[in-house]
């Protein structure tokens, strides 16, 4: 390899070896395509994956009309038709099985793969033109779904807007069509596209290829990394990976660049069509979009998965967390697409086609009622928030309907004046009081969504929601923007309080709130969102895997708003104290007065009955809204209450334990506090604010019961609430029915019920798979004209006979025994009445389908160790169930999650009893 | 039907007599002391010996039509060459005489140790018999036994292997006696806490899976299956529960694992030494590498095959046997 790799080198398209594991050789055809452009005139071979034939073997019809159409997938650099094995097999398989059958055409790109290398150099538009001549020479008739990766994605779309006609939809894996000015490329490729380097890392040595493929996470398997190597042993056969690199169009320049942006602008315009066209006419539809992401990638991030959400606003995204660039080799992309396939292409324009919710003439806007007590003026002047925690001495800070209208009209318009859009996200990191809730309500005026993150998923939690999300602003205090500032997160700083020049600019802040609303004193603000806008991102605890952001739209928090303040039976006179951030923003929607205790909102257990008492003077509260945590506090420091305190809070008629249901004890406790008050404690999640509740008298009743699990109630309002039964492998099979004493999966529907899942299409896909289309009646008859939306919440339990809703674990947690599944609630309940124990988790151990149920007990007093429990102990707790119980072992303390103090880490402790009961040397769980 | 059961004097091998004679069959027996089970005919010598074997299949010529195989020289030390004569060239002599009288079933009574690896199993089915791996000469040689057994199964004899998992029970000399002995010396320590789930079996749920791999010969030959409890127990807890029924103090010192079984590599190679084991009192050695491995590994096993094949449940639970157990030590 001396002078002779620099010059370009020529070479034959051929077949790749037969064992390449995963590659069916009856899949590889060699393809003569009529050249176009540099190559006209002259003849070019390509190779690419076929699976024409295999359909034929497995008796699909290939040519009339028995296909469902064919996949076009072309991969990017530097990989090969390889990259798409695997949904070359599914697709075949599927077909087999009697699903619509997809032909899978993948190419390898020329100069790439086993396709003719032809020494010369290639240019988008080149390889563009290149792809429709093949698909020409192909004759490839019928519809087509491009599905494009990397640069090929680019590629595949400029194919797709090219042919319209044929073009059924798109799918994308980590790829761009799009870079912002001003934005440095990624360093990656501006390091290999950098002059000198550029053919030392691609051509003459294998470090860009070997980059690539060590993306790879988890890492290949030795022999499928192999096999992506194959085409490219030596610098002669690389030629196209250099090429590729040389082609990218890092600014404006570039010989490429104009058909990027003609790309770019196509791709918008396939997503356009919804927002341009009558919604009844087909024609108008936009093109079926699809992404699937490996957030990890150090090049195509989530900077441009966002780019491209921009341009297909109606794309169905899926980002796996974790996985990187190689996101088909990381994660299951082949039946995700395909899947996808199913329910989209020939969904669009047909009869069912995805519904937006009917107008909904009863929608109030959730800043209506503020509005209107503000333009009253009777009320205008009344107080609508006070904020206790202003320090140690000084007076709560009440602000008036008047002026939190205006300061929310100002800092909207403002907004809109420095150009955030309906639409656009906004990441809230502000505590909770009046400023975060001016701010709040100024984004869902003018359609902006916010972005709510709570700081209890950690540095690392919080950094992974807010770069999901993408927020195209952050508004936050100090260390909020600190933590933006160092973690490198998207987005344009705003800080929520005034700060020292030198301070903003170490923080990259441009604008205060104060300065947001100054410039928008006067401005106009643009038109309202509707109800089915999105308004909200609100993300789960993250107890169950990675921190899931949560999409509402306004009209789904109008309902919200509607059914806490119809439940409660919330009027203009209550007034509100919450120590609870989502309820507390609903003050103002309610038009009531709210008001936020004197507490770190962060850490809840530093609220006092004293704060809760000084609150509920200030404001003459009747609710009183407090999460669990806070509760237990407000309980022990119950002493401190002077007899005007208790004479304050005697007043409160209404307290609810939000977060988080609460046992009896503390509801009877809280009770104590607030003689007067009825005490409730909800149900529900993220996903579904509220969706059944209990008193303390319910409470009490349901103690009677003979029921197994913690009682929560019955549904509230409108809301449905289905069990789907579990099957003797522990899946959640059953159709959702109102049945009562059926063990499975707690299905609900609600009015205020989630829109879906941020970017998480797949995970949309399983909380909703075999849900009723309406309302389900008594007899499990569903009803049609209403479509309804529902959702699997992942708990499990049971419904009574008086339609109460009792809850006995997650459905990870559930014991899939030899005898079938178990759940964990009951027996933990009856463990926990053997005298000397504290509290107890029910585990399983083994193999699924033969899982030991073992218990873990915390004991007062507590064991000094982790081991095996006494006999006598084993014996006692063995008494107290019907369970047999494998194993009894003891541990100091049981560990909990990180998010609720209450709730055991049942999934680690099973990890760890695992291990215990394999003979592993004792450890703390 | 007329059946033949070895190894009768043992303890087990008493339990299955008197189950097969509590089921109607008419019972023979052969070992080398009586069997001391009511009902039964004893022939008195060893399966090494072809022609007590023959005798005892032909009987007065009426020949038996099933064959239960449970003699066999279980210990955890000895000469390697007595393990062979007894455990693999006993078992060949009985299924050639088997074969030759035309005996119909042929149930080998074998060992979940046949593919014990040392590491832990949880929840596994009946893997093959594995002598190249298996620990120790009792373990190997009943590994090869159970080989040469599956493989004479035909549509003439139909072969079941049967792996009992730790068997016992009132009466018990191999675990129960040892377990209770040393432990009112106070030698026996718990191995990493003694948190190892194990599966055992009581003896006479061995017996009536024994019996019942007899009866469904026809549906489960060619297979080997573990028979246990079902309920896998902690090693620490059943020891506990053994010296409690016994009225002893149950085990309280624990072992890091990694040392008993380095302790128990380096008594198996005292033992070996000549004198050793006789110096000792003839006992068997107090620690093995195998029995430290059995007490600090987690081995219990997938039931559902063995109770579906066999169309059998245990019936008496590992409480009961223990209460079972309590009231043989208070009878004394």
């Amino acid at each position: 390899m001396t002078a002779g790799a620099a010059r370009p080198t020529t070479g034959a398209a051929s077949l790749p070896p037969r064992d390449l594991p995963g590659l069916d050789p009856s899949w590889s055809r060699l393809v003569d395509v009529p050249g176009v452009g540099i190559d006209a005139g002259h003849a070019r071979q390509w190779h690419c994956l076929d699976t024409a034939d295999a359909l034929a073997r497995a008796g699909v019809p290939v040519t009339s009309g028995g296909l469902a159409g064919t996949i076009l997938a072309v991969h990017g650099n530097p990989t090969w038709s390889y990259l798409w094995r695997s949904i070359a097999a599914e697709s075949v398989r599927a077909a087999e099985a009697g699903e619509p059958a997809w032909r899978v055409v993948a190419v390898d790109q020329l100069e790439m793969g086993y396709s003719e290398r032809t020494g010369l150099h290639r240019t988008l538009p080149q390889r563009v033109a290149d792809l429709a001549a093949f698909t020409d020479a192909l004759q490839l008739e019928g519809p087509v779904v491009t599905l494009g990766h990397d640069w090929g994605g680019v590629i595949s779309l400029g194919w797709a807007i090219d042919h319209p006609e044929q073009l059924a939809a798109v799918a994308l894996l980590n790829t761009a069509v799009h870079h912002p000015a001003g934005v440095p490329i990624p360093a990656p490729l501006r390091l290999a596209g950098a002059r000198g380097v550029l053919a030392a890392s691609t051509v003459a040595t294998t470090a860009f290829l070997d980059t690539t493929l060590a993306l790879a996470s988890p890492a290949l398997a030795p022999d499928v990394k192999a096999a992506f190597r194959a085409p490219y042993g030596s610098a002669d056969r690389r030629g196209g990976i250099g090429n590729f690199v040389a082609d990218i169009p890092v600014d404006e320049r570039h010989e490429s660049f104009p058909e990027l942006e003609r790309i770019a602008a196509g791709v918008a315009a396939l997503g356009a069509a919804t927002n341009s066209a009558a919604a009844n006419s087909a024609a108008a539809d936009p093109v079926p979009a699809l992404m699937l992401w490996g957030p990890s990638d150090p090049v195509f991030g989530d900077r441009y998965l966002d780019d491209l959400a921009d341009r297909l606003p109606h794309a169905d995204i899926h980002r796996f967390e974790g996985a990187s660039h190689l996101v088909a080799e990381d994660r299951p992309c082949a039946p995700a697409v395909l899947n996808w396939l199913k329910e989209s292409v020939g969904r669009v324009g047909a009869e069912g086609a995805v519904s937006r919710p009917p107008t909904d003439p009863t929608f109030t806007p959730l800043w209506r009622p503020l509005e209107s007590r503000a333009a009253t003026p009777a009320t205008a002047d009344a107080t609508a928030v006070i904020d206790m925690a202003t320090g140690r001495g000084r007076s709560p800070r009440r602000v008036t309907w008047r002026q939190l209208d205006a300061r929310v009209r100002d800092i909207a318009a403002g907004l809109h004046a420095m150009g955030v859009r309906k639409g656009d996200r906004v990441s809230l990191l502000v505590k909770p009081g009046p400023t975060l809730t001016a701010v709040l309500y100024a984004c869902l005026k003018i359609g902006a969504i916010v972005v709510v993150a709570d700081a209890g998923l950690g540095v690392k939690g919080l950094t992974r929601a807010v770069r999901g999300s993408w927020p195209d602003l952050i508004i936050g205090e100090r260390l909020g923007l600190a933590a933006a500032r160092a973690l490198g997160w998207p987005g344009t700083r705003i800080s929520a309080e005034r700060l020292p020049k030198a301070a903003a600019l170490a923080l990259g802040v441009t604008r205060s709130t104060r300065d947001v609303a100054d410039l928008g004193a006067g401005q106009p603000l643009p038109a309202e969102p509707g109800p089915a806008d999105d308004a909200a991102i609100l993300f789960t605890s993250g107890s169950t895997g990675p921190a899931k952001g949560v999409v509402y739209t306004h009209g789904q928090l109008s309902a919200l708003r509607d059914v806490l303040g119809t439940h409660l039976g919330i009027t203009a006179d209550t007034g509100l104290v919450t120590g609870f951030a989502p309820f507390a923003l609903l003050g103002p929607a309610l038009g009531t007065l709210s008001a936020t205790p004197d507490m770190d909102v962060s850490a809840p257990r530093t609220l006092t009955a004293t704060a809760v008492a000084a609150a509920v003077t200030a404001s003459d509260a009747g609710i009183v809204f407090l999460s669990p945590a806070a509760i237990l506090n407000v309980v022990e420091t119950a002493d401190a209450l002077t007899h005007d305190d208790r004479a304050a809070l005697a007043r409160v008629h209404t307290f609810l334990s939000t977060g988080a249901p609460i046992g009896e004890p503390m509801l009877r406790a809280v009770a104590r506090l607030m003689p007067n008050a009825t005490p409730h404690t909800p149900y529900g999640m993220t996903e579904c604010l509220l969706v059944a509740d209990i008193t303390l008298a319910g409470v009490s009743d349901a103690a009677a019961a003979p029921d197994t699990g913690v009682c929560v109630g019955t549904p509230i309002g409108d809301n449905q609430v289905l069990v789907s039964a579990l099957d003797s492998d522990g899946d959640a099979t059953g159709t959702p029915s109102p049945e009562p004493g059926v063990l499975g999966e707690i299905v609900v529907s609600a009015p205020h019920l989630k829109s879906h899942y941020d970017r998480l299409h797949l995970t949309d896909v399983a909380a909703t798979r075999d849900t009723p289309a309406g309302r389900v009646g008594a007899a499990g008859a569903v009803s049609r004209p209403e479509p309804q939306r529902w959702h699997r919440t992942g708990d499990i339990g049971h419904l009574d006979a008086q339609g109460r809703l009792w809850i006995e674990g997650r459905i990870q947690h559930v014991i899939v025994t030899a005898d079938g599944p178990l759940a964990p609630v009951g027996p933990e309940q009856q463990v926990e009445s053997a005298d000397a124990v504290r509290r107890a988790a029910v585990v399983g151990v083994g193999p699924h389908g033969l899982r030991q149920a073992v218990a873990v007990v915390e004991t007062t007093p507590a064991a000094r160790r982790p081991g095996l429990a006494d006999p006598q102990l084993t014996a006692a707790v063995r008494a107290t169930t019907e369970l047999p119980l494998a194993a009894v072992l003891v541990v100091p303390q049981l560990p909990t999650d990180v998010r609720h103090n209450s709730k055991i880490d049942r999934s680690r402790l099973s990890e760890w009893a695992d291990r215990m009961l394999a003979g592993a040397k004792p450890s703390a769980p | 039907m007329r059946v033949l059961a070895t190894g009768a004097s043992g303890f087990l091998g008493r339990a299955v007599a008197a189950h097969l004679v509590a089921a109607g069959h008419e019972v023979r027996t052969l070992q080398r002391r009586p069997s001391g089970v009511p009902g039964v005919t004893d022939v008195l010598g060893s399966v090494t010996d072809a022609s007590v074997v023959a005798d005892a299949i032909a009987g007065d010529g009426r020949s038996v039509e099933g064959v239960v195989h449970l003699a066999a020289k279980v210990s955890l030390a000895g000469d390697p060459d007595d393990f062979r004569r007894v455990n693999v060239e006993g078992t060949r002599t009985l299924l050639d005489a088997a074969e030759r009288a035309g005996v119909t079933r042929f149930v080998q009574v074998s060992s979940p140790s046949v593919a014990h690896l040392g590491t832990s199993l949880a929840g596994v089915g009946a893997t093959p018999a594995s002598p190249e791996h298996a620990r120790g000469d009792y373990a190997r040689t009943k590994a090869e036994a159970e080989l040469l057994a599956l493989a004479r199964d035909s549509a003439a004899m139909h072969v079941v292997a049967v792996r009992p998992h730790i068997v016992w029970g009132p009466g018990d000399t191999q675990l129960i006696e040892r377990v209770v002995e040393r432990a009112r010396r106070g030698r026996v320590p718990l191995l990493n806490g003694g948190t190892a789930l194990i599966d055992t079996t009581y003896v006479d749920n061995a017996a009536s899976g024994i019996v019942a791999a007899l009866h469904r010969a026809d549906a489960a030959h060619g297979n080997a299956y573990v028979i246990t409890n079902g309920e896998p127990r902690p090693v620490g807890d059943l020891l506990a529960g053994i010296c409690l029924a016994a009225g002893v103090r149950p085990p309280h010192v624990s072992l890091p694992a990694a040392l008993g079984r380095a302790a128990g590599s380096l008594v198996e190679r005292l033992w070996a030494l000549p004198g050793v084991a006789a110096r000792a009192g003839g006992d068997e050695p107090p620690m093995t590498r195998f029995l430290a491995e059995q007490l600090s590994t987690a081995h219990w096993f997938d039931q559902r095959d063995t109770r579906r094949d066999l169309d059998w449940t245990p019936t008496v639970s590992i409480d009961e046997g223990l209460r079972r157990l309590a009231a043989h030590y208070a009878q004394g």
